[in-house]
């Protein structure tokens, strides 16, 4: 295995495809205006065996803005480490210039500026420019692609197919094997079907019928490339039964199995793997600790919890990369094997900069065909935005804070929530809001817009439970997602308290009041595990807000004090 | 308290997790015990012996999915002879309306001593896992199972 100095060296190498003396060749480039595709791809190439990853597209078939937290607190043991930094601390630790294109990739600060700069990122057809240039310079035979999950949910083409788009997409990628979290809400029966017929693997080592304890989905697939026997082992999100609704999926049981994964990489390695993968939706921090408890695996394929690192995170003798969301970034890692072991591994977080990169033809075309039938509907203008309307943040973001205001006057609510997810694109000042900026932000298979009473004791059991899933010291404790978001009321969280005692001073916003135990409170949100909620979907109750106000502007949220970080 | 010999099919498994969650369902009204009503239910069981750690591999959900069936499988380290085996382990839950979820006893014919289960849980709490030696030696361990409303998942 690679010594910790090998390793040093290793990230240097990639590092300094991107980083050089602090305003690398990209930087450069884009500082002059002439970023290219070949900056975007220059990579010393090792080894014999290519993986290229990419992650939680969540369906983003085309370019688009997606700004990166500035607020991003980890707890615990992992407290100031990676990916828990922001901005300039971000920007520090990967030696990356403020201002440069990597800056804007993978930092929220300037961001409304230097999206003027750099333009949209991702998109499928760049996305398989990048995936075709790689496997022309190394040969099919020695590239491996694969999708940590996340792909098949986020957009109003992939809602209305059941993920038929993002299936024939990732198809005509090529795609060897994926993993599974949102998929499991277009429900067992459609995943199952697309699981059986597709062209790639759906691997999931930890789901299993709950009834029986049979496995549901194959847990592991070994490739051979570059002469190499590479084993892949899926694991889908653990969570997913209690993030998800629950009655989508009844007979399936998810968890972490540990042990389950340990016997999956000594039965690989018996049957001959020189590396062995784990393509995992788990979410950063718990493949950290995972990967310090379970022996022998070389690379951690993460996911779930969206981070983009353009460098290794090394933990014992495993790799974990973070490849980002939105199709922001394909990452490349070359592996030398040298006795059937991996003896040196080299790693590029290639960011797939719109403008930059050649579309690929034929996904272009594919891409177009399978929008076609939705064309009038994505397009269709709603509005317009005076302010930058983002998603991530722990606490708050302003296309949230969008979506609140149109529950609060739409569904005529005292106090509305709205989930944490971590999905959805951007717009900037004076972007057009259309249909398909809406759905990029709500499109769910469950998306009753509800309308109920609850007491201020049930909304503070809400808001701790919901903390402890994203505080609790313990990663595997936690289930990812950021803070849900109020609207109509503010309150104070303590993130280094225990479950029950982080959440304080929930205020009425309105009338200034605090918030009574056990006064009842008019109660709307969207997104309930429950089955058989009632309302409209959100993006009619979104739309129908937008379509009123004509120009969007968010007001600076204050409402949420935090301590503890 | 469930008292039974431990076979070794799914189907009695799946039997015992029944009745397990029956005795939740029977006793809504019952205020929730704690860890008070824990070392209680173990007095009565072993008075004021120690207990050691170890040998206990209690093996529950960090999160439950489905607080109504909550799986809890324990398997006891032991050579079970004639001469060294479990005798009989229990399982409490600290937050139910009754401490004491069930109990197993095992002969050196079962061969070896584990059983799986599955139990109501009605909030997060600490799940303990007692088990007798033939030596007369008691172990325990303890685990925190965590139950949440859920949603919201990135």
């Amino acid at each position: 295995m690679i010594s910790r100095r090998d390793f040093l060296q290793a990230t240097a190498a990639a590092s300094a495809l991107t980083i050089g003396s602090g305003l690398g060749p990209l930087g450069r480039a884009a500082a002059q205006q002439r970023l290219t595709q070949a900056d975007i791809l220059r990579f010393d190439p090792l080894g014999t065996v290519t993986i290229l990853y990419v992650a939680d597209t969540h369906a983003q078939l085309m370019p688009l803005h997606f700004r990166e937290p500035s607020v991003n607190l980890g707890v615990g043991e992992v407290k100031g480490m990676p990916p828990h930094l922001t901005d300039v601390e971000f920007r520090n630790y990967f030696k990356i210039a403020a201002g440069s294109a990597d800056a804007f990739a993978l930092t929220a600060d300037d961001f409304v500026a230097l999206a003027k700069n750099y333009g949209r990122m991702g998109g499928m057809d760049r996305v398989a420019t990048l995936i075709g240039a790689v496997r022309a310079e190394r040969g099919d035979d020695k590239v491996l692609l694969l999708d940590g999950g996340d792909s098949w949910q986020g957009s109003w083409t992939s809602l209305q197919t059941k993920a038929q788009d993002m299936v024939d997409v990732m198809s005509a990628l090529k795609l060897d094997a994926m993993v599974g979290h949102w998929e499991f809400t277009y429900g067992a029966e459609r995943v199952k079907q697309i699981a059986d017929s597709a062209p790639f693997a759906f691997l999931a080592q930890n789901i299993r019928d709950n009834e029986w304890q049979e496995p549901v989905f194959e847990a592991r697939k070994m490739f051979e490339r570059g002469g190499a026997t590479i084993a892949v082992i899926g694991q889908a999100l653990p969570r997913t039964a209690v993030a998800n609704p629950r009655w989508m999926f009844p007979n399936w049981e998810f968890g972490i199995r540990e042990e389950d994964i340990q016997k999956q990489v000594d039965e690989a390695r018996a049957a001959g793997a020189s590396i062995v993968v784990l393509l995992s939706h788990n979410g950063f921090d718990v493949d950290r600790k995972l990967a310090s408890r379970v022996k022998g695996l070389d690379v951690i394929l993460t996911a779930h919890t969206h981070d983009a690192m353009p460098g290794l995170i090394k933990v014992g003798n495993t790799v974990l990369v973070a490849t980002g969301s939105h199709g922001k970034f394909v990452s490349r890692l070359d592996i030398e094997v040298k006795d059937k072991k991996v003896a040196d591994i080299r790693f590029k977080l290639m960011p797939v900069f719109s403008d930059a990169i050649k579309p690929d033809a034929a996904m272009t075309a594919l891409v177009e065909k399978v929008r076609a039938p939705f064309a009038g509907d994505l397009a269709r203008e709603i509005g317009k935005t005076d302010s930058l309307l983002y998603r991530r943040g722990n606490f708050n973001g302003t296309f949230d804070d969008l979506i609140c205001n149109a529950m609060m006057s739409e569904r005529d609510a005292e106090i509305v929530l709205s989930p944490g997810f971590r999905w959805g694109g951007t717009l900037i000042p004076g972007d057009a809001i259309t249909w398909e900026q809406i759905t990029n932000a709500t499109a769910i298979t469950y998306p009753n817009c509800y309308r109920n009473q609850m007491t201020g004791t049930q909304i503070k059991e809400v808001l701790e439970d919901v903390a402890d899933n994203i505080f609790h010291p313990d990663p595997y404790f936690q289930g990812g997602g950021d803070m849900v978001r109020m609207g109509g009321m503010g309150y104070a969280i303590d993130i280094s308290k225990p479950m029950g005692s982080r959440i304080s001073e929930m205020t009425h916003l309105k009338s200034g009041k605090p918030i009574e135990a056990s006064k009842t409170y008019t109660v709307s949100g969207w997104a309930s595990i429950n089955e058989n909620t009632q309302g409209p979907p959100i993006w009619d109750v979104v739309a129908a807000h937008v379509a009123k106000v004509s120009t969007v502007k968010i007001e600076p949220n204050t409402a949420v004090k935090v301590t503890g970080s | 308290m469930i008292l039974k010999s431990v076979e070794k099919t799914r189907r009695e498994t799946l039997a015992m997790a029944a009745i397990a969650g029956l005795a939740a369902i029977l006793a809504p009204r019952l205020s929730l015990a704690d860890e008070q009503a824990v070392a209680a239910e173990i007095k009565k069981l072993y008075g004021d012996k120690k207990f050691e750690s170890g040998k206990i591999k209690l093996d529950v959900p960090e999160i439950a999915e489905n607080g109504l069936v909550v799986p809890v499988n324990v398997d006891i380290e032991s050579p079970m002879t004639d001469a060294d085996y479990v005798k009989s382990v229990h399982v409490f839950a600290e937050g139910n309306p009754l401490p004491a979820v069930v109990s197993y006893r095992f002969t050196p014919a079962c061969g070896k001593a584990s059983a799986s289960t599955r139990m109501r849980l009605a909030e997060t709490q600490n799940i303990v896992c007692i088990a007798e030696m033939s030596n007369g030696k008691l172990h325990m361990a303890k685990a925190n199972v965590k139950v949440t409303i859920g949603g919201c998942g990135g």
